[in-house]
């Protein structure tokens, strides 16, 4: 895949307090693509994400969409932002509003889209992630799962360049994490260009194009799946990948 | 038998007359009290330091000074600067000041308490600030901060009497006024009081119907 390249990140730093979460992180993505960030936690894996979309303004670095800068783009970020479609690991849904109210208000209030239009767009989309039957419920009536999956059509909907996935299984039990990955899947499948944080190594290995291992705020190594798990340079990544192979399982090993 | 006769036709008619007049006392003070509240929670909450000083100070001033000597300051005081206003009006404009302040205490840790992560996703999807409050966050605190609000609306209904003192004729003036003439205290504000406890009764049912309406399916309180 040697596509456009549509999302640069360069020499992103983040403190908090005196605490280095993120030491200089650079890395480009090409349309299409999908990469996944492991690491342990406390890494600046979702730091990272959020530095990318500017709800955590980073202390250096930049972010170019596009060609176009993200840091630094003052009231320009609002427009930029529909663009980067950001899921989070506790899903973060408006409680007060139903599933499609949830995917249209942003598409009316962002987008001044009229409210049949916007009502037709949401529909569509939580018929991609399978939810047409309920968009009438409300988050509190939803399952983890189900609700996860409205969050991702909600980001869907802005249609944007790029989608961020910050841990967007780890609030699921096993059994509805199965029906997030297959969407997730399947939108990389169909071309989205992704970054995701997880510890999901069977949806890394058959879905990344690029694995990150990230530590203590830089990347430590980067590669595809097979070179990564397979053949890690560092220790600490074996160690790392060890350690998830115990807790789940020795997924990415047995391709 | 006489004091039937008493309250039916001499009594009736002028509390009627006061009953209305507080009924619009309240009626005009809600919702400004409610939009007041509504503006100086949010500014506390979100707006810069400024803001949020001035808005801080203002919840003080009101909440720690009494209602009639507020009332007093707008009826009689501010004349002098060449500002008055009708009975009526000034009423009106005491009870939202005060009404808005202890409102505004309810909202604002209703708008604490609903998740970050809401705003934070509003934005992610190219909301400004501005719109994410007032359209994510202020209707879920709105409703969580509602039985709350229920308790000052019903404070309202009770201190609307005060508008009495300002020679805004409302039920308690009515009262007043037939007491004195035929010097029957005990009866009149006894009927009074009835009235009062009618109204309130009243209120609380439509909050209640409110706040079941208005409750979130599938969400446990």
């Amino acid at each position: 895949m040697a596509g456009e390249i549509i999302l640069k990140v360069r020499d992103i730093h983040k403190s908090y307090g005196s605490t280095e979460v993120l030491r200089g992180i650079s890395f480009d993505v090409q349309k299409g693509e999908t990469k996944v960030f492991i690491g342990s936690s406390g890494t600046g894996k979702s730091t990272l994400l959020r530095c990318i979309n500017q709800l955590t303004v980073p202390d250096r670095g930049q972010v170019w969409l596009h060609g176009e800068e993200v840091t630094h783009s003052g009231k320009e970020i609002n427009r930029l932002r529909q663009k980067i479609g950001m899921v989070f690991q506790n899903f973060n849904l408006f409680d007060h509003l139903t599933a499609r109210k949830n995917v249209e208000v942003a598409l009316i209030k962002v987008r001044k889209m009229n409210r049949k239009e916007a009502g037709d767009k949401a529909m569509e989309e939580l018929v991609r992630v399978g939810l047409e039957d309920k968009a009438d419920l409300y988050p509190a009536e939803l399952s983890g799962g189900q609700a996860q999956r409205v969050s991702i059509a909600r980001a869907l909907a802005m249609d944007p360049d790029v989608m961020l996935f910050d841990e967007p299984t780890s609030a699921l039990d096993p059994e509805l994490t199965g029906e997030v990955l297959q969407v997730m899947k399947d939108l990389a499948q169909n071309g989205m260009t992704m970054l995701v944080v997880t510890h999901e190594m069977g949806f890394a290995c058959s879905v990344a194009n690029e694995i990150i291992f990230m530590e203590k705020g830089e990347i430590l190594e980067s590669g595809s799946p097979s070179e990564l798990i397979c053949n890690p340079r560092y220790d600490r990544t074996k160690q790392f990948l060890n350690k998830l192979g115990e807790l789940y399982g020795d997924i990415g090993r047995q391709r | 038998m006489k004091d039937l006769l008493f309250i039916r036709e001499v009594l009736i008619p002028p509390l009627l007359e006061g009953l209305a007049v507080t009924i619009k006392l309240i009626f005009f003070s809600i919702p400004f009290g409610l939009l007041a509240g509504m503006i100086i929670a949010t500014g506390r909450v979100y707006g810069n330091r400024m803001i949020s000083f001035l808005c801080r100070a203002y919840v003080i001033v009101f909440k720690g000074t009494p209602l009639l000597m507020l009332l007093f300051l707008i009826y009689f005081g501010l004349p002098s600067l060449g500002i008055s206003f009708q009975p009526f009006t000034a009423a009106v404009i005491g009870f939202v000041i005060c009404n808005g302040a202890y409102n505004s205490e309810y909202i604002r840790g209703a708008l604490l308490s609903v998740r970050t992560g809401q705003l934070m996703a509003a934005e992610a999807l190219g909301m400004t600030r501005g719109q994410a409050v007032i359209n994510i966050i202020l209707p879920q605190a709105m409703r969580r901060a509602l039985p709350g609000i229920s308790n000052e609306i019903i404070y309202l209904i009770k201190y609307s009497s005060l508008a009495y003192m300002l020679t805004c004729i409302e039920l308690t003036g009515a009262g007043k006024i037939v007491a004195s003439r035929y010097f029957k205290f005990t009866l009149v504000f006894l009927v009074v009081g009835v009235f009062y406890l009618c109204l309130v009764t009243i209120a609380g049912r439509i909050l209640g119907f409110l706040e079941k309406k208005l409750q979130i399916p599938g969400l446990i309180k």
